[in-house]
């Protein structure tokens, strides 16, 4: 054996930070709203409440379906052809990453305007913007990852292009697409900033939480958060095990 | 039966040109070259994958050049196979039998009739990457024969396999051939496929195919020293084998190993050794031979020796041309080790 790695252990050290950075605010806001237990009751009860989360559910969900259906096709072309100005597309598509997600909320209110204003299209408009980058780019993988050379036989064996598309190419990029459409439905349920100047209402429970605190508090905003996180992360967790399941 | 009119293609690092040639019912045509030739870029032009910047291909006269690949009834089979990793042996086999609305019952009959042919009944329900690599080479042959095929389309079949599956599917190739009764296009760098399984063979280098024909002229008579050098093997002795014998005309070659049949075998001209009289050794070949050429290479010389009708070539060094007082016209003994013939299954 030769000496101990030192350098491997220091980068563990510097490394782990991060982890324990992301784990310390979680775990601190489920024990400290463990030991107020009464208000989580109250919370749960509480109808405003409920209807909030049935609201962010269900536009994200929505808004994961869209994505996909859009970005499934644009995936496959970007992965399958080679067209003047792909790059630029390409670029396109990653540009939702770098605009500030209230910028995001009055360009779509400056061009969409009344259509989408406060209503669940909206809040699906604001998701759809920045969570669709997420779909295409893992459907773009996905596809990539099928040998092209699959299509081919496939399609000198009698298949059109479109057969050999949900034949062949669809099921074996599955996995990635179907990853790539739970990161468009996290980033959905994680977008407030957009939401908040199109549609402040129909009140998503992303919206609920940053009102509650404006108007009661720490203490009031805390249990909404943590219910948000508990769903959001079962359902992120439970899907990626799926997943993972099906890759196998 | 098909028709390969001066195809041209630029894609990627290859450049094909002016690429003719035909194909006659019922061959095994074989396409020769050193990797990066173009040779699969021509397959995938044929298959109706790439469509070709230049040139016109036929099928029975017809132009089929514009025909995407599911409408030319031809198979193809890439060189890693292509099985579908989320199908069974089955499914795969079954894929194009089911796009072509067959009844179940009988898509499953044929599936299992082709799956015996090719000794893969058993693994019908196996998932392709838990077989060996013989295996899904059977796999891919027999999803490619199953929908009866104008055309078999085949890059590098036997190059991913080691030498004993190899050569035991080349065995079988020619059985399958006889059962089913395909047309073949079969691109390889392997002299050993094209002697084995080819009828004529088209010699590819640097996008062009310098040279067309018969498997044997071509190998005995290369058109150009560019084909020459490429080929390497210059002798090559057809004839009929009984056992350890080989006859060719009067001569008796003796062999390394039992062969019976038909068979070629190649003889490296820097193998042949050449007396001025004749030895008895009883582990070599020793044949008299008639000096028709000298051809001064430096500092090896090359003879082209006549043995009873029977060209052959051989290297000596210089010194020894001298020494042995070798001129054209003159009688010599040309001799070579049994174990220095290679002979084509």
């Amino acid at each position: 054996m030769m000496g101990r790695d030192y350098a491997l252990y220091f980068f563990a050290a510097l490394g782990s930070f991060l982890v324990v950075y992301i784990v310390l605010p979680i775990v601190t806001i489920f024990a400290k709203q463990a030991l107020d237990f009464e208000m989580l009751v109250k919370t749960v009860h509480d109808p405003l409440v409920l209807e909030a989360l049935r609201n962010s559910l269900l536009t994200a969900t929505a808004t994961a379906l869209i994505s996909l259906f859009f970005g499934v096709p644009l995936g496959y072309i970007l992965a399958r052809k080679d067209f003047r100005g792909k790059n630029f597309v390409q670029a396109i598509i990653d540009v939702p990453v770098v605009i500030p997600h209230s910028v995001v909320g009055i360009m779509l209110l400056v061009t969409f305007s009344n259509a989408i204003l406060d209503s669940y299209k909206g809040i699906i408009a604001a998701m759809l913007f920045v969570s669709a980058p997420f779909a295409i780019n893992s459907a773009r993988d996905g596809f990539l990852a099928v040998d092209e050379k699959l299509e081919h036989v496939a399609r000198t064996l009698g298949a059109s292009r479109i057969r050999t598309f949900f034949s062949i190419s669809l099921p074996m990029a599955l996995p990635s697409i179907a990853s790539g459409g739970i990161m468009a439905w996290a980033r959905s349920m994680s977008e407030v900033g957009a939401i908040l100047i199109v549609a402040y209402y129909p009140k998503t429970a992303q919206i609920l939480v940053m009102e509650y605190f404006n108007n009661y508090g720490l203490r009031a905003s805390r249990p909404i958060s943590v219910m948000l996180m508990l769903i959001s992360l079962s359902i992120f967790v439970f899907l990626r095990w799926l997943i993972g399941r099906v890759r196998e | 039966m098909l028709k390969v009119e001066s195809i041209s293609k630029d894609y990627r690092e290859f450049k094909l040109r002016e690429i003719s040639f035909d194909v006659r019912e019922g061959e095994h045509f074989i396409i020769l070259g050193p990797s990066g030739s173009g040779k699969t870029v021509l397959l995938e032009i044929i298959a109706g994958i790439i469509s070709p910047d230049r040139g016109r291909i036929l099928l029975r006269g017809e132009d089929i050049t514009g025909l995407p690949p599911e409408k030319r009834n031809f198979s193809y089979i890439p060189q890693n196979y292509a099985l579908f990793p989320h199908m069974t042996v089955f499914d795969n086999i079954a894929f194009g039998l089911k796009l072509r609305k067959i009844p179940r019952k009988e898509v499953a009959r044929k599936v299992r009739e082709v799956a015996e042919s090719l000794g893969i009944d058993h693994l019908l329900h196996r998932k392709p990457r838990t077989l060996s690599g013989g295996e899904q080479q059977r796999v891919a042959i027999a999803r490619a024969l199953v929908v009866k095929p104008e055309l078999l389309l085949m890059d590098e079949p036997f190059a991913n396999l080691d030498v004993q599956t190899k050569s035991k599917l080349i065995r079988e190739m020619k059985r399958w051939r006889k059962e089913f009764g395909f047309t073949a296009i079969h691109v390889t760098h392997s002299f050993e496929e094209a002697l084995s399984l080819g009828d004529r063979v088209g010699i590819m280098l640097r996008g062009r195919l310098v040279q067309v024909g018969d498997v044997r002229d071509v190998f005995s008579k290369p058109k150009s020293e560019e084909v020459a050098r490429f080929l390497g093997f210059e002798n090559i002795i057809e004839g009929v084998a009984n056992g350890r014998i080989l006859k060719v005309g009067d001569l008796r070659i003796e062999l390394p190993r039992e062969v019976w049949g038909k068979v070629r075998v190649g003889i490296r001209p820097e193998d042949i050794t050449i007396f001025m009289e004749g030895v008895k050794t009883s582990a070599r070949n020793v044949f008299k031979a008639r000096v028709e050429g000298i051809e001064d290479l430096g500092a090896l010389v090359k003879l082209t020796l006549n043995l009873g009708g029977i060209i052959l070539r051989a290297f000596i060094t210089r010194s020894s041309l001298i020494e042995l007082g070798i001129r054209e016209g003159e009688e010599v003994y040309a001799s070579f080790k049994a174990s220095a013939i290679h002979v084509f299954p």
